[in-house]
């Protein structure tokens, strides 16, 4: 049979990446489908300080590519193929893709999330101008503009920390009245002279012409209506999890987390999840990676009694 | 041409605009992560469509002009051009099923 394996690991990020280290320590015919980006999202994250065994923190990007090189090493296979569905057949798993249908034994699911859109006019029409998801990537093209940054939570604050390298001014917009971010984070952005926020305020279109000009916003206390000139919005609102081909096979959450028990299997035999896509995750890479060779030792337990 | 050309502000105009086939542009900086993963992703596209598809690349920090003129504020952006005008816009690594739907569309 083609494409046969035993274990086939969606997603490089650091739950599958270490999923995929661990199985090929144990020497798991294995492979793992990374669809756009190895490494996954902390490849935007410009200083990963809360990773243990870095003291002086690690850039994101280096972090993911030594995840890489470490799975690499002990021979993991990696494929760049984005799944598009997983289906049963008899006691195995047939995982299609855009390049390809693969066959295995078992399947950890470790696809993660992506970046959640506000989901209001203008949004769609200014994304690439104007409109970012990336601070690390864009943050450049607004050098000594004023600019806003939506959200409340570790990843608004460092991306807003970030973008005063570059912009006159960084408006945080969150819709509630304290942030969610870590305290060490939310001490620095109070400290820093070119950060304001607004509160209790929530977006309710993006407008411009070739390019983002202006935010109007509604405070959700008052309902009062107003609008804030910038050139860019940076949008870190959450994430949503990348199971959409999923539904009908597992159990997800309301949100569309895939639900685990604590070995990460999930209610379908042979199907693990770990990382930001299973339901109750912390999201953070130490977590991601305890997730990632828990289900990888479950799965070969799975392996080995089948 | 199996390489995705590297182009300036000024053979911009040359290059892309007046090329008979369609072009994929891909605006990058040596300083982000995700144009890094999709700078091999493009080199391997540029052999695959050789002699149908053009591909070039502009660096952005060194050619501010052709990325202002087509309002590029993210990267990895791709522009595809046919007939001089730019047809369709990609933003961020995305697979490269998706990119080639676009390069197949690009040449009905």
């Amino acid at each position: 049979m083609d494409n046969a394996y035993q274990l086939l690991i969606v997603g490089g990020g650091p739950a599958g990446l270490s999923a995929g280290l661990y199985a090929a320590r144990s020497r798991l015919h294995a492979v793992l489908l990374e669809r756009a980006m190895l490494g996954g999202q902390i490849m935007n994250a410009e200083l990963v300080e809360n990773y243990p065994g870095f003291p002086q923190g690690i850039s994101g990007a280096e972090l993911g590519s030594l995840m890489e090189q470490q799975a690499q090493k002990y021979g993991l296979e990696m494929v760049m193929a984005e799944v598009e569905g997983i289906a049963l057949s008899g006691d195995g798993k047939i995982v299609s893709t855009g390049e390809g249908s693969y066959h295995a034994k078992a399947v950890i699911i470790a696809g993660g999330s992506e970046h959640s859109k506000l989901g209001v006019p203008g949004e769609e029409d200014f994304t690439g101008r104007g409109v970012s998801y990336c601070a690390m990537c864009d943050g450049a093209f607004f050098s000594e503009q004023a600019i806003a940054v939506v959200g409340g939570g570790n990843v608004a604050l460092n991306d807003a920390l970030f973008l005063t390298r570059f912009a006159s001014k960084v408006v945080i917009i969150h819709r509630r009245d304290q942030l969610r971010a870590t305290r060490i984070l939310q001490e620095r952005a109070f400290a820093e002279n070119k950060i304001a926020f607004l509160w209790d305020t929530v977006v309710e279109s993006i407008k411009g012409d070739t390019q983002v000009r202006e935010l109007g916003l509604r405070n959700v206390k008052t309902g009062e209506e107003s609008g804030l000139e910038v050139s860019g919005v940076f949008i870190a609102v959450g994430l949503s999890p990348n199971t959409g081909y999923l539904s009908g096979l597992l159990a997800l959450s309301p949100q569309g987390f895939i639900l685990v028990n604590d070995r990460m299997e999930t209610e379908v035999p042979g199907i693990f999840a770990a990382g930001d896509v299973r339901a109750g995750s912390a999201r953070q890479v130490a977590s991601a990676v305890g997730d990632g060779a828990t289900a990888a030792i479950s799965a070969e337990r799975f392996l080995s009694s089948a | 041409m199996s390489e995705p050309l590297n182009v300036d502000d000024t053979s911009f105009k040359d290059v892309v605009l007046g090329a008979e086939m369609p072009f994929l542009v891909d605006f990058w900086a040596p300083w982000c992560a995700p144009c890094r993963v999709i700078a091999p992703v493009v080199e391997q596209l540029a052999v695959e469509y050789e002699g149908r598809i053009g591909f070039a690349k502009v660096n952005v920090d060194e050619n501010a002009r052709v990325a202002t003129e087509y309002g590029i504020r993210s990267i990895p952006t791709l522009l595809l051009f046919k007939d001089g005008k730019p047809m369709t816009q990609i933003v961020g690594a995305r697979p490269r099923a998706e990119l080639k739907k676009h390069l197949d569309a690009s040449l009905t």
